[in-house]
């Protein structure tokens, strides 16, 4: 089966290629750029997608999503949540282990990547917890968790509280070349909360979770890391102080990298004036100081990735009290168009860094081999048309907590492609 | 759709007149010893207070003189969109075995009268309660009268009557206008 | 004037117009409790539900008593704490109280915005009668009703020059941030004294001037609000190290009192801690106006049904 993607200007950050060609893909390799005389010899056997007009990329990554399968299936499956990314642009999503039951073993690994051969329509990579249960208290079969698939480790939605425990992880993890993901959050700090503390969190009456719950953990991780020269990787970075404590970390050549997600630089902390629960999330939406500084902190290069932290919550959960809400939104959808959106058109990053963000950058960090186009890569290719207008609305995911709901975005994916394989087409 | 002004019905030398009128005939029939003048908001109220001048002229004495507030007590609450602001009710004695002469401009559906009785009650126990109006327009919605009356006349519902007081307005003048 | 929301959910969403004309409302109301017959029939035929998540008795019985002077029927729902959690939720509760044709719903919740959730979900008014931190707007509007009457402060004059002091616990304190909310916008100056690990981020950019000593904070004040010290709160979060040193530091005596006005007023919305953050001689003495309090709380809320039940 070949396919070729025809007169689409493709644009790839690893190779900084960015020109009006040709893809040409064989089952599920992509097996040359250009060339498109070469190709039109046998035309009756080649599925022909004309991306003229449109911008031809590498697959998304998303290398911070909640699939909810197994334990919370009324809220996300992995059939759903690989359709989502489908629409969104991603073709690689890789998943939090607080399912139920956490992914701390093999068999968990297993369970999900056999569902995503049968029933997902993207690459599923599982992220393995780092303590059992992610409890925090010992270390998961970190060694067992690489053999059955596992592409990092990360105890998300927790913090690795115990110092010691966090700096025998990045040892540990060392020796499989993983990364350490760190949720950022010192508990203590940060108990009760549901909104960034501040003006907003006083009037309102919710408890406050303060920037310094996040930063200090930062730091802290910072400290290991060198200690330990683990790689550290942190997750959904919310403030101007994470920024600058990470860009100061890699000016001493500490191995750290980091991700941010589209609501640190979309929305601010007064979004939540309405006690509406979609604008509940954690780390949460902080400042107008801080969304210029994630902005910054992206323009600079401080900032690798832009993943989503999709979070799926069913509408019965979310419909009530504040505090008794769950925290979390969806992003799958999204991703894409906000990026354009908010950064490319508002000229915060060239549409070159955009996509390295969340192609190439994520697959650095995890060491995968997607996330470019070139010969002999897997054929997980995204066509955008990047000046089209929507609305967005029409979820595919099974949740439907998005505080994005109505908004007019920019840029919409037109085909997505999969190992060779067309799995949505708009 | 506004209301024209029609004609003048009283002017403000007929008015004072016809409450001279009215104080006579109060006097002539009641125990001016056991009578209590009550003004109903808002215009009932400076009504009262020339009634009491004039029977104090014919040789009543220390006349009760209160006022009344029945905005509590209307039928039509969230009905109506725009509703009169609650004011203060002031009988400054008790109205028990007193004869109650409740006091307003224009008698006309006779709901006004009928919150007013459903207030007065929850004073007391009166020995009587009579009414006196300056005028009474007809249409009404509710078996009520009035005891004492100014002035008679027949309007349609799409009549208007108009009654300023110098004390509320700037003039005293009774006019009849339509839309 | 009919108030623009049918809603009242706090202070914080009110015009300085509307919250004076709830005040004005109110005072007829308040003359209604001299006569013997202290009821009219203004919301005869009209039902109001007290829904209440958290235990009260003054603020239930006070609702209670202003929706049964106005002639309304009333319905008294209280919820445990732990069926919050487990038992049916806010939304599926207020449906069914809407199905069963309420024309207001008064809300007590322990958490924040719960008011505001259940508002957005049924079209009876809801009345916040206090939730989580966030506000107790009829406590606010009846302290600033007292306020205004002791100090003859009428309309148009409004609450200018007025030095408030509130005292405590500001953090967990939602009569405090109505309070803040009301008295700033009618005028007044608001300070705010109490131990920092008490005063929330962020609160003087409401217009409050910040204290943590009450000496400074005293001297010139005409009216102290003096705040319950949350026994319940103290326990876990380590805000100050003893009740002991909290009575030393911030409860209110006769001796303190000397340094505000002569003529200042002492409140407190209840219930006392005596010998806690006040002493029995200041709540009994000449300044407090605590009871005062307590009375103004019926006619407000009386004024405040009649105005959302359409009055004007």
């Amino acid at each position: 089966m070949k396919l070729l993607v025809k007169s689409g200007r493709v644009i790839d950050p690893a190779s900084k290629t960015n020109r009006i060609t040709d893809i040409l893909v064989e089952d599920s390799k992509i097996v040359s750029i250009g060339k498109p005389s070469a190709i039109s010899q046998q035309p009756s056997a080649i599925k022909v997608i004309d991306a003229k007009g449109k911008i031809v990329i590498p697959g998304l990554i998303d290398m911070h999503t909640h699939l909810r399968e197994p334990g919370h299936e009324e809220e996300e499956t992995i059939a759903t949540g690989t359709r989502a990314a489908a629409k969104g642009g991603i073709t690689t999503v890789c998943c939090m282990p607080n399912t139920h039951p956490v992914i701390d073993d093999q068999t968990t690994v297993e369970f999900i990547l056999l569902k995503a051969k049968n029933e997902g329509v993207v690459n599923v990579l599982p992220i393995g917890a780092i303590t059992k249960g992610s409890l925090g208290e010992e270390l998961s079969e970190i060694g067992e968790l690489k053999k059955a698939g596992i592409v990092a480790i990360s105890d998300d939605g927790e913090t690795v509280m115990n110092s010691l425990i966090m700096r025998r992880a990045l040892e540990y993890a060392k020796m499989f070349d993983l990364p350490v993901i760190s949720h950022c959050e010192d508990k203590n700090l940060s108990k009760d909360g549901a909104m960034n503390e501040g003006y907003y969190s006083t009037i309102l009456g919710l408890h406050g979770i303060p920037k310094e719950a996040e930063e200090a953990m930062v730091a802290r991780d910072i400290i290991l890391a060198e200690l330990t020269s683990g790689h550290l990787h942190i997750a959904h970075i919310s403030t101007a102080g994470s920024v600058e404590l990470i860009r100061q970390a890699k000016k001493r050549g500490i191995r750290v990298t980091c991700e941010t997600a589209p609501q640190y630089f979309t929305l601010t902390e007064e979004k939540v004036s309405q006690f509406d629960t979609n604008t509940k999330v954690n780390p949460p939406l902080r400042t107008k100081e801080d969304v210029e500084a994630i902005k910054k902190g992206l323009t600079d290069g401080t900032i690798d990735c832009i993943a989503t932290d999709h979070a799926p919550h069913t509408e019965e959960e979310k419909n009530k009290e504040y505090d008794l809400a769950p925290f979390g939104i969806i992003g799958l959808e999204t991703l894409l168009s906000l990026v354009v959106t908010e950064l490319v058109n508002k000229k915060i990053i060239s549409l070159m860094e955009a996509i390295a963000k969340v192609t190439i950058n994520p697959a650095q960090v995890l060491k995968l081999n997607s996330g470019q186009l070139k010969p002999g890569s897997p054929a997980d290719i995204t066509i955008v048309d990047l000046n089209k207008k929507w609305k967005v609305e029409n979820f595919v995911s099974k949740s439907k907590n998005s505080p994005f709901l109505g908004w007019q975005v920019t840029g919409k994916v037109v085909n997505t492609i999969v190992n060779g394989k067309i799995v949505y087409s708009e | 759709m506004e209301f024209k002004k029609k004609k003048v019905l009283m002017t403000a030398k007929e008015i004072g007149k016809t409450l001279n009128t009215l104080a006579q005939e109060i006097a002539k029939k009641e125990n001016l010893e056991k009578v209590a003048l009550i003004g109903i908001r808002c215009r009932g109220v400076p009504l009262a207070e020339r009634l009491a001048k004039e029977l104090e002229k014919l040789g009543a004495k220390n006349l009760s003189l209160g006022i009344l507030d029945i905005t509590l007590y209307r039928d039509d609450l969230s009905l109506v969109a725009s509703q009169p602001i609650v004011k203060e009710t002031k009988l400054p004695f008790g109205i028990d075995e007193k004869v109650i002469i409740l006091i307003d401009d224009v008698l006309f559906t006779g709901r006004t009268i009928r919150s007013a009785l459903d207030a007065l009650i929850d004073f007391g126990r009166p020995q009587g309660i009579k009414l006196a109006v300056l005028i009474d327009r007809g249409n009404r919605e509710l078996p009520i009268q009035a005891d004492y009356i100014g002035k008679k006349i027949s309007t349609s519902l799409k009549e208007m009557v108009k009654v300023e007081l110098k004390e509320v307005d700037s003039k005293d003048e009774v006019s009849l206008w339509e839309k | 004037m009919p108030l623009k929301s049918k809603d009242l959910l706090g202070l914080e969403y009110l015009t300085k117009e509307e919250i004076e004309h709830i005040l004005d409302t109110a005072s007829p109301f308040k003359d209604l409790f001299t006569r013997s017959v202290k009821k009219v029939p203004t919301l005869r035929g009209k039902t109001v539900v007290l829904l209440f998540y958290e235990a009260s008795t003054r603020t239930r019985t006070s609702f209670e008593l202003a929706a049964k002077r106005l002639s309304a029927d009333v319905i008294n729902i209280t919820v445990s704490a732990s069926s919050v959690v487990k038992g049916e939720g806010l939304i599926d509760t207020g449906k069914t109280l809407e199905a069963m044709k309420s024309d207001f719903v008064i809300i007590r919740h322990g958490m924040s915005g719960a008011p505001n959730v259940l508002a957005r979900n049924i079209t009876a008014s809801v009345i916040n009668a206090g939730d989580g931190l966030h506000e107790h707007p009829t406590q606010g509007l009846l302290d600033i009703f007292t306020i205004r009457e002791k100090k003859k402060r009428i309309r148009g004059n409004h609450l200018k020059g007025l030095k408030v002091v509130i005292v405590g616990d500001i953090l967990h304190s939602r009569v405090a941030k109505s309070n803040i909310w009301g008295l700033t916008k009618l005028g007044a100056e608001v300070c705010v004294v109490g131990p920092a690990t008490l005063i929330p981020q962020g609160i003087e950019k409401i217009g409050v001037k910040i204290y943590y000593r009450l000496e400074d904070a005293l001297p010139g004040a005409d009216v102290i609000n003096i705040l319950r010290v949350q026994l319940e709160r103290q326990q876990q979060s380590y805000f100050f190290p003893s009740l002991h040193e909290y009575t030393l530091l911030y409860g209110i005596t006769k001796e303190r009192l000397a340094a505000a006005k002569e003529d200042v007023l002492v409140m407190h919305p209840g219930p006392l801690n005596r010998g806690i953050e006040i002493s029995s001689e200041v709540a009994d003495g000449p300044s407090s106006v605590i009871q005062e309090q307590v009375t103004n709380g019926i006619a407000i809320r009386m004024a405040v049904l009649y105005l959302l039940g359409g009055g004007g």
